[in-house]
């Protein structure tokens, strides 16, 4: 191995892939540093990765990624105990350049992606912490891992929410119980025509469902279902807070979620084959920290750069991004032979012209909006039973859809509040 | 789908066991404290209560980092595995 190098990228995950397969294309000498015995193995997501980012860097990269299925039905589904109701969009009619979400399982997927870099002329080396920064003064020169120090140019933190190397620089994002959610997954393993017939989509198309409600027993979080070729990623994400407060288990939640009728109908004959968890920031912008200091820059989870809000959680494309916008900026600070914060101060102009920035500006209120306990517990509930209400027919003299929604409000919730609720979620949402 | 007991669960991931923890709990910090997050927060059930005082195993651990988040006096010193230690999802 080199003795030093331009830049060391420390974590194998979507952010610090992007950055060493940009820098190593670039031409530069870079060493990507994975403490996991292979890359991708620490790694996990619900599973749906947006295509248009990556895209950019690997044109076409769902060719030859090992993606599962690229998603042609989007459903979101709320819960009450006993029942759900579903809205239901299904795109198999569109061009296929039109579907660019697909279902992938990390540990696969980011194999692939570390072989990338490598192939583009990176060093990667699997199975090793960084234990520290090398430090020169107050720059950061270097890393230290398994007692060797190894100098570089510049440093990427790439290693995931509970950044080490963040915390060593004084940069950490400040996680806390109300601003990080704990995911918990399985993967069911189920047969390919099965899946195909219960799910309705065919070939290479599959769906993802996101549930609202009784998954989590009405506290703040939610639930998924994506479908893989031939196993379901099924999980629920709550904020750490919530499980906190009401003494609750996300595993619990996961057990009850699959004990729904609607839910059990949907994992039937699959068997689970891996039990995952994992964090997610999901602060928004109110818990970045700094992104850079003289010779480091914060990438991916490390730097919080997720996008929590009503409608999505998404964190892959953001850790791209920011790793590309990172390996930019060390392309022309290594032409100037610099790598001071100023020159660093780049990397936040990228970001700040890029959706990174840009969406959790306009979303920097989502966090605090979705602290609304009626999102999880009264509205999933109000809906499904007016539903009921609404499809039953029992004999007696019929009322109209809004007679009938006045009566399941009431001891619910008051039309004010409920004005007021979807007044607030115009930004949340 | 009958349900599963934290061990079943457990059982189906591959670890890769250290001999050195990378969980430390200050017990004299940890004994002051009431509320006990860490036996709700930890996916993996790592913590255990006997006798009033809190044990802890790492060898299950999903490396989400929960348990120190969530410690209000701060009495769990946290890092991730050394190399090549610690669980190894096949799908992720």
């Amino acid at each position: 191995m080199k003795e030093s190098f331009d830049a060391i990228v420390v974590g194998a995950g979507p952010a610090g892939c992007a950055a060493a397969y940009s820098l190593a294309r670039a031409g530069l000498d870079v060493l990507l540093v994975e403490r996991g015995k292979f890359a991708g193995v620490k790694n996990m997501t619900g599973g749906v990765l947006y295509g248009p980012v990556l895209n950019n860097l690997i044109p076409d990269f769902w060719k030859e990624a090992p993606v599962e299925r690229h998603v042609t039905r989007h459903v979101i589904t709320l819960l009450s105990e006993k029942t759900s109701l579903s809205i239901d969009f299904n795109s198999t009619g569109l061009d296929e350049s039109l579907q660019d979400g697909y279902t992938v399982l990390r540990a696969r997927f980011d194999r692939w992606f570390a072989d990338k870099v490598e192939q583009a002329g990176g060093v990667v080396i699997t199975g090793v912490r960084v234990d520290d920064l090398l430090w020169d003064g107050k720059r950061v020169v270097g890393i230290v891992a398994g007692g060797d120090k190894i100098p570089a140019g510049v440093v990427i933190a790439a290693d995931g929410v509970n950044s080490a190397l963040a915390k060593k620089a004084g940069l950490s994002a400040r996680l806390s119980p109300e601003n990080v959610n704990q995911g918990v997954k399985e993967i069911i393993r189920m047969p390919r025509e099965l899946i195909e017939q219960r799910f309705n989509v065919s070939g290479d198309g599959g769906a993802a469902i996101h549930f609202l409600g009784f998954c989590t027993r009405g506290v703040h979080g939610g639930g998924f279902l994506y479908t893989n070729r031939e196993s379901l990623s099924l999980g629920v994400v709550v904020q750490l807070k919530a499980l906190i407060e009401n003494n609750l288990k996300s595993v619990e939640l996961l057990e009850g979620f699959k004990a729904h009728p609607t839910v059990k109908e949907l994992i039937k004959d699959g068997s689970t084959v891996e039990y995952s968890a994992h964090l997610v920031p999901a602060g928004g912008l109110g818990m970045v920290p700094r992104l850079y200091t003289d010779g480091l820059l914060l990438t991916g989870d490390a730097a919080a750069l997720v996008l929590a809000t009503g409608r999505s959680l998404e964190g892959s494309n953001f850790a791209l991004a920011s790793g590309m916008a990172a390996a930019e900026t060390v392309r022309r600070a290594r032409e100037k032979g610099d790598y001071s914060q100023e020159t660093l101060s780049h990397y936040a102009e990228l970001l700040s012209e890029s959706f990174v920035l840009q969406d959790l500006k306009r979303f920097q209120r989502s966090a605090e909006l979705l602290e609304n306990q009626r999102l999880y517990s009264v509205y999933p509930e109000l809906a499904c039973s007016l539903a009921e209400k609404v499809f039953r027919v029992d004999g007696d003299p019929k009322k109209t859809v809004w007679q009938l929604a006045r009566e399941e409000m009431k001891g619910r919730v008051s039309i004010w509040t409920l004005l007021k609720d979807a007044l607030a979620a115009r930004r949340s949402v | 789908m009958s349900t599963m007991t934290m061990e079943q669960r457990l059982a189906l991931n591959k670890y890769e066991v250290d001999t050195e923890a990378h969980i430390r709990l200050k017990q004299d910090v940890c004994l002051q404290c009431e509320a006990r997050s860490c036996l709700y927060v930890c996916p993996a059930e790592c913590f255990k209560e006997r006798e009033g005082k809190i044990s802890f195993s790492h060898e299950g651990c999903l490396e989400c980092g929960s348990c120190h988040i969530s410690c209000g006096p701060e009495a769990i010193e946290w890092s991730y595995p050394r190399g090549h230690f610690g669980v190894s999802y096949e799908y992720g």
